[in-house]
């Protein structure tokens, strides 16, 4: 039942990425309700199911690689709910959907919903932790979709080779501040889940997660002093999202094998 | 009744051929003169035609008359400009015509304004009755639909617009944005005009002739600036325009480094419609610089006329529904009609006709 909700969610997001796809290539994509009203229903969807596993499991649906990207796939559209309205960016949901049909779609096609033998117990610091450094990936996913956007129509400008898509793309401006507002976002999450983190009785891969915070930081002081333009700035929100992502992997991973209580 | 459509356009006549023909005959004098029931002429710098109604059919050589200018022209000479459509032809043609599928520049939607005004002429003078009405009225629904469910009018076609369209994809809003006119001529000014036009209200003016400057500044609004503190003004500024007979390159990679230092994170779009040019290509190979001449702007231009060209066929697409459906939908209406041997007054201005 839990995994038909799942499939439904990535169908409602697939459609927006289909139907994005089909209009710009016809020519007669329109910024419409349509992909706000797939991703929201997906995303609804997105919620029964870890709702309905947390219930299952007595704690918060973080216990294997599985629920894991699951649970990346529904931050990345919490944010996007979230501060697309806000900030009104054409095409940030067409460029949205499609990462969360590849880790949704990654997460129901691959092997790795792997339960654990025994019940594992609820621990509050653990699960919060765990839980805002994952919202945190959702709002740098975010931000790397938008650096994405930017690359895009920065390309287009500057070879002047202008596509479909050119006119549709939000102005660079635009797009540069939603990086930067996003960035700070996922900074602030981040540095919580951190600061969290010390306080779990797991040996977490500190030295690492310290790593990405601080890549962040650094593109962010970059930003904040000038030295970074906005290209590179756009370009670090990819790379730093790979990393991160990388990272979110590797931990799951050493979880899942050095399983605690 | 019987539909039909004489006019000559830029596809059949020169310039000269059409001025001939432009701007003499009135609608209600089409009705008089040819024995019209309803009668509608529309008049652009690209085609007249005139869209009529009648029972009888009347000659292609009696509308190119009534439209002559007697004195300059003999219509008997021009009659091979001339093309007529009948029917659902007509309606076709005319359906291209309002979706701006046959104008000169594809895809413009000044056609429709005037169509819309045309139409409205005729119907105030008397000349259009419920015929035309319900012709024109459906061919103003299809312009419409063409222009939301196809990109027809995407992208701009002429150098000023598209400088216009580059800047807003770049900053968005120009409203608060400060543009610099280096050299005052007659590109830079009509660029800047249309900057105006978008909202912005920050223009400065530079030229070597301080005079010529203060007249440019004076008529687009802006404020003239001595021609040796064009340089300090770039680090200030977001668009760039410049069109000075410089022989050298007056902005290379090497003197825009230093005033790029304190913007690293504003961009810069340089608008070079100088020939020869005054900047140098290279600059557009620096961050956060968008730079482009008057061949890019052209080449712009014309990538999207090719977008809209590849539009017409999701266009006529959209024709060939309508067409079939308005002319059947309008024979059923004339049938009626002629059962009860009623036929649509042009005096009645209430269009009853309109609800066959």
């Amino acid at each position: 039942m839990d995994r038909l909700l799942l499939i439904v969610s990535t169908l409602c997001f697939l459609a927006a990425v289909v139907r994005t796809i089909v209009a710009l290539r016809a020519g007669i994509f329109r910024t419409g309700q349509f992909n706000f009203l797939a991703i929201g229903l997906g995303f609804i969807f997105q919620t029964a199911f870890l709702s309905i596993r947390g219930h299952a499991l007595g704690r918060c649906p973080l216990t294997n690689l599985f629920e894991v990207f699951i649970f990346l796939a529904w931050s990345v559209a919490l944010v996007y709910m979230l501060v697309g309205p806000a900030y009104r960016l054409s095409l940030m949901g067409a460029f949205t959907a499609p990462l969360v049909v590849l880790l949704q779609g990654f997460a129901l096609i691959a092997p790795i919903d792997i339960r654990h033998p025994v019940k594992l117990p609820a621990n509050p610091w653990l699960e919060f932790h765990a839980s805002i450094s994952i919202i945190a990936y959702g709002a740098f996913a975010l931000a790397c979709i938008a650096g994405v956007m930017y690359l895009v129509q920065e390309r287009q400008l500057k070879t002047r080779q202008l596509h479909s898509i050119f006119y549709h793309l939000p102005p660079l401006t635009d797009l540069f501040a939603a990086i930067t507002r996003l960035l700070w976002l996922g900074f602030g999450l981040y540095t919580l889940g951190i600061v969290s983190g010390f306080f779990t009785s797991r040996p977490l891969p500190r030295v690492a997660a310290i790593g990405i915070w601080m890549l962040y930081a650094a593109i962010l002081q970059g930003r904040h002093l000038r030295r970074l333009a906005p290209k590179r700035v756009a370009a670090l929100c990819v790379i730093g999202f790979v990393a991160a992502l990388t990272l979110l992997w590797g931990i799951t991973f050493s979880a899942q094998t050095h399983p605690l209580p | 009744m019987n539909l039909f459509c004489v006019g000559l356009s830029h596809h059949t006549a020169n310039v000269e051929t059409r001025e001939s023909f432009a701007g003499h005959a009135e609608s209600d004098c089409i009705l008089r003169r040819a024995g019209c029931a309803e009668a509608l002429v529309l008049t652009t710098c690209n085609r007249v035609e005139v869209y009529g109604a009648s029972e009888k059919r009347v000659s292609t050589d009696e509308i190119a008359r009534c439209l002559a200018r007697e004195i300059e022209k003999d219509a008997h000479q021009c009659a091979p400009a001339f093309y007529r459509y009948e029917g659902e032809k007509c309606v076709q043609h005319l359906f291209r015509v309002a979706s701006g599928l046959d104008s000169m520049v594809v895809g413009e939607t000044e056609i429709l304004g005037q169509a819309k005004k045309a139409y409205e002429s005729a119907r105030a003078s008397g000349a259009a009755g419920p015929w035309l009405h319900r012709l024109f009225q459906r061919a103003f629904h299809v312009a419409k639909q063409v222009r939301t469910r196809t990109e027809i009018t995407r992208g701009s076609v002429s150098v000023g617009s598209v400088a216009v369209d580059l800047a807003r994809k770049i900053f968005g809003q120009l409203s608060k944005r400060k543009v610099l006119v280096l050299g005052a001529g007659e590109t830079s000014e009509r660029t800047a005009r249309a900057l105006v036009s978008r909202g912005v209200t920050d223009l400065r003016v530079s030229n070597r002739s301080s005079d010529r400057a203060r007249e440019l500044a004076g008529l687009v609004g802006g404020q003239a600036i001595p021609f040796d503190d064009w340089r300090d003004e770039c680090r200030e500024i977001d668009i760039l325009i410049t069109s000075t007979s410089s022989e050298a390159p007056l902005l290379t990679p090497a003197n825009l480094a230093p005033m790029l230092c304190d913007r690293i994170d504003r961009p810069l779009f340089i608008i070079d419609i100088a020939v020869p040019r005054d900047v140098d290509p290279r600059v557009n190979e620096m961050d956060g610089v968008y730079l482009y001449d008057i061949d890019s702007l052209q080449s712009v231009a014309e990538q999207s006329l090719a977008l809209r060209r590849q539009q017409i066929a999701a266009a006529e697409a959209i024709i060939a529904e309508h067409v079939p459906d308005f002319v059947a939908s309008i024979s059923r209406g004339w049938n009626r009609v002629s059962r009860t041997a009623e036929r649509p007054s042009i005096a009645d201005s209430s269009l009853r006709a309109l609800e066959l």
